[in-house]
């Protein structure tokens, strides 16, 4: 992984000094609310519902086990020894003081950490595959050009004060594990046809109030023009976005009022004139980047170790846990694990200081020190060998991050929401708890499949309900906790927006809907066929028939009785 | 918006390092006047486009006539392209910031300094405070009205909050680049 140099540590170190002193003036008087409130929030500061969060950028989800540790320490230290690990592959503290933020701060960056714009109007940490680099459908590492990409846009002078937030994603799969379609900009590497690296530029795609996905406004731009074509779309947005209403500021409401043909234009007119300039990092630097992102000195294995597929006909918890959070390696012996973040009871993506530790061991045993952050808030470890699969289940189902549920229904994509968010419409926490809590069977959970169900408790949308299987969105009725649920979203490469099925239901209500969601998939479903396949083939219809049928006192009773 | 603009009129600006006088006036249209008739006092004047615009020969000659130096101001709404034909008939480009937040003046700056070759002085002007003048510095600004209500000589310290960049400068400044080639 990248590791800083002088001037990142110069970097971060200034910035936690400038921000001791902002906030010192702020504490004094000196700085008014309005004042302060841009400069913490860039810091990755919010004032929430119990007092301030801090927001603390994994840059595309890449962490050292040092780096983990610290966080457990901040987390024992500074909160109630706990985080929560965020759709967009960041950690936030719940509990934190305003006056011990820089404090954090400089721990941070003892470990090449910061919470850098990890919120406000600027560009935001970076996203991309949790898989990169070991994923076997990888076009080639995105890496150091993420790392390229995330040096660019930290403290970029001119992009600091935008309309609006900024979200970049960088795709370098065939399948798409980033919803690059739902970004600002969503990058996609590829090869032309004479091989040279590229990547198609997706833009103006978002969820929230008006989800809509990203247009591709350039099919192949050579990656030694990235900074210089970034900087074109920014620049574009920065003097042409909306200003006047906070609704209608993001990038995707210019490309959709401009169209994109016209705002394509505009891009690629504004990038004629900088596209030979020097923003673009040299083929020197490039290597540099590059250099921190070799393989790890993997062993020469056998493509099936023959332990490993003993353990698994021998013990048949091992073999549900491997068939869903292990996942194919390209280095032959070699494999991908999920650490799951879902157990029951759980709220979605939560972690313990203890836990945290623990995996930052097993990353040093079992996964060079190293692990990912998923997006749907769950850990990897990207490195294991096959033989010692066994013995890390072990010491990850004593740590309770072994539920074997990985991709499917109890896999629930979920925001902080109304426990915690001062934005929030509604609690989003204990609807999930209570979703897993009916889908408890495994048996019963691996016979439904693959499926995804996420939650947001409001329409800022960051449990990304709209590319949920089953997508589920609190909203506010006079007062009272209502959700609407919607079907049909997915992520991928053929990522989709869901259809919302009607009238919103009570939060009670809420496990018996996905009961008969599933329901009237089980029964409509071809064989191997997945529910969202099922929801394309057959409509929203039948599903909104079965949902809404009866009332749900009538049947709770029956199924009470 | 005009207000704070107009608080900035006889304070001292931060240029080249330090706080000097400030000797340049600058002209606001107010309610009920209008570009062709509003009155321009004596001296090194800062004016808002559309009087540049529609008094561009009256201009001209009081520069040649006193030796009173000549300005423009461009708006928040107002981008580099308002002005790019004349750059030569300016010493001072003023570029307002209306609120801190509202970023459109940080490409307007890079835009004059990069791509049309304006090297003369600009100057941040409105709702300019201490935290965002390293940034400015760094798209080109290299004289900062600060807003009159705060210490100025305070406020200098924000343009030495970091002594190294990623990206280029659009104008000198100090310290190393990662990008720059």
């Amino acid at each position: 992984m990248y590791r800083y140099d002088e001037i990142d540590h110069r970097l971060v170190a200034e910035r936690v000094a400038q921000f001791r002193g902002q906030t010192r003036r702020y504490l004094a008087g000196e700085l008014s609310e309005d004042e302060f409130r841009p400069l913490r929030l860039q810091n990755g500061l919010y004032i929430q519902r119990h007092g301030p969060m801090l927001r603390i950028a994994v840059p595309y989800g890449t962490l050292s086990s040092r780096q983990l540790k610290k966080l457990a320490h901040i987390a024992r230290t500074y909160d109630r020894g706990r985080g929560h690990f965020t759709t967009r592959q960041n950690l936030q503290f719940n509990w934190v003081k305003l006056a011990e933020v820089p404090a954090i701060l400089a721990e941070l960056a003892e470990v090449e950490m910061h919470a850098i714009q990890t919120s406000g109007n600027c560009i935001r940490n970076l996203t991309a595959d949790h898989f990169a680099g070991v994923a076997d459908d990888e076009i080639a590492d995105p890496r150091p050009w993420v790392e390229i990409l995330r040096q660019w846009a930290s403290f970029h002078p001119e992009f600091a004060y935008l309309p609006r937030k900024f979200k970049i994603a960088v795709n370098a799969a065939a399948n798409d594990r980033t919803v690059a379609a739902v970004h600002d900009i969503g990058l996609h590497l590829t090869r032309s046809a004479s091989g040279e690296i590229g990547f198609a530029v997706q833009v103006g795609g978002g969820l929230g109030r008006t989800p809509i996905l990203g247009s591709v406004i350039r099919e192949f731009l050579p990656a030694r023009d990235l900074l210089g074509y970034c900087e074109a779309i920014l620049r574009i947005y920065n003097r042409h976005g909306r200003r006047d209403n906070i609704y209608k500021a993001r990038i995707k409401i210019l490309v959709k009022s401009l169209g994109s043909a016209e705002f394509a234009r505009q891009v690629e007119e504004e990038w004629t004139q900088i596209q030979d300039g020097p923003e673009n990092p040299h083929a020197a630097e490039f290597a540099r980047v590059a250099a921190h992102f070799t393989a790890p000195p993997y062993q020469l294995l056998a493509a099936r170790d023959a332990q490993f597929e003993a353990r698994k006909r021998d013990d048949r918890g091992f073999a549900r846990w491997v068939g869903r959070n292990v996942r194919s390696h390209r280095v032959p012996g070699y494999a991908i694990v999920t650490l799951s973040l879902k157990a029951p009871g759980s709220a979605p993506g939560d972690i313990s200081a203890a836990q945290m530790e623990t995996v930052a061991r097993l990353a040093d045993e079992f996964s060079f020190g190293e692990l990912r952050v998923a997006h749907e808030q769950n850990l990897i470890l990207a490195d294991v060998r096959q033989r010692d699969l066994f013995a890390l289940w072990q010491e990850v189902r004593t740590a309770g991050l072994a539920t074997p549920t990985t991709g499917l229904l109890a896999d629930i994509v979920c925001c902080p929401g109304g426990d915690y968010c001062a934005l929030a419409n509604a609690k989003s926490i204990p609807i999930a708890q209570a979703i897993q809590k009916r889908f408890e069977d495994l048996d019963y959970l691996h016979d439904i499949g693959p499926m995804s169900l996420n939650i947001s408790g409001c329409i800022n949308a960051c449990g990304h309900h709209h590319v949920g299987n089953i997508g589920v969105l609190g909203v506010d009725k006079h007062g009272e906790e209502w959700y609407q649920v919607s079907i049909g979203g997915s992520q991928g490469r053929d990522a989709a927006l869901g259809e919302v099925i009607g009238p919103a239901f009570a939060a009670d209500e809420m496990p018996v809907v996905i009961e008969r969601l599933v329901g009237a998939y089980l029964d409509r479903r071809h064989a191997d066929e997945l529910f969202i396949d099922t929801v394309r083939r057959i409509g929203v219809a039948p599903f909104k028939a079965r949902v809404y049928a009866t009332p749900q006192q009538h049947e709770r009773k029956f199924a009470n009785a | 918006m005009l207000n704070a603009v107009r608080s900035s009129k006889g304070a001292g600006i931060i240029k080249s390092g330090a706080v000097i006088d400030d000797a340049w006036r600058l002209v606001t249209v107010a309610q009920g006047e209008t570009p062709e008739t509003v009155a321009l006092p004596i001296g090194p004047l800062l004016v808002p486009v559309p009087v540049w615009r529609s008094r561009r020969a009256e201009l001209i000659r009081r520069e040649y006539e006193h030796g009173w130096p000549l300005g423009v101001w461009l708006s928040a709404e107002e981008g580099p392209e308002a002005i790019a034909a004349d750059l030569d008939d300016f010493s001072v480009i003023a570029v307002e910031f209306s609120k801190f937040t509202d970023g459109r003046g940080y490409s307007t700056a890079r835009l004059l300094r990069t791509r049309y070759g304006y090297g003369g002085e600009l100057r941040a002007i409105g709702d300019v405070l201490r935290d965002q003048l390293f940034y400015l510095a760094r798209v080109g600004f290299d004289a900062f009205a600060v807003r009159a209500d705060r210490n100025i000589d305070a406020a200098m310290a924000g343009l030495a909050d970091f002594s190294a960049a990623y990206q280029r400068a659009a104008g000198p400044a100090a310290g190393p680049t990662r990008l720059a080639a």
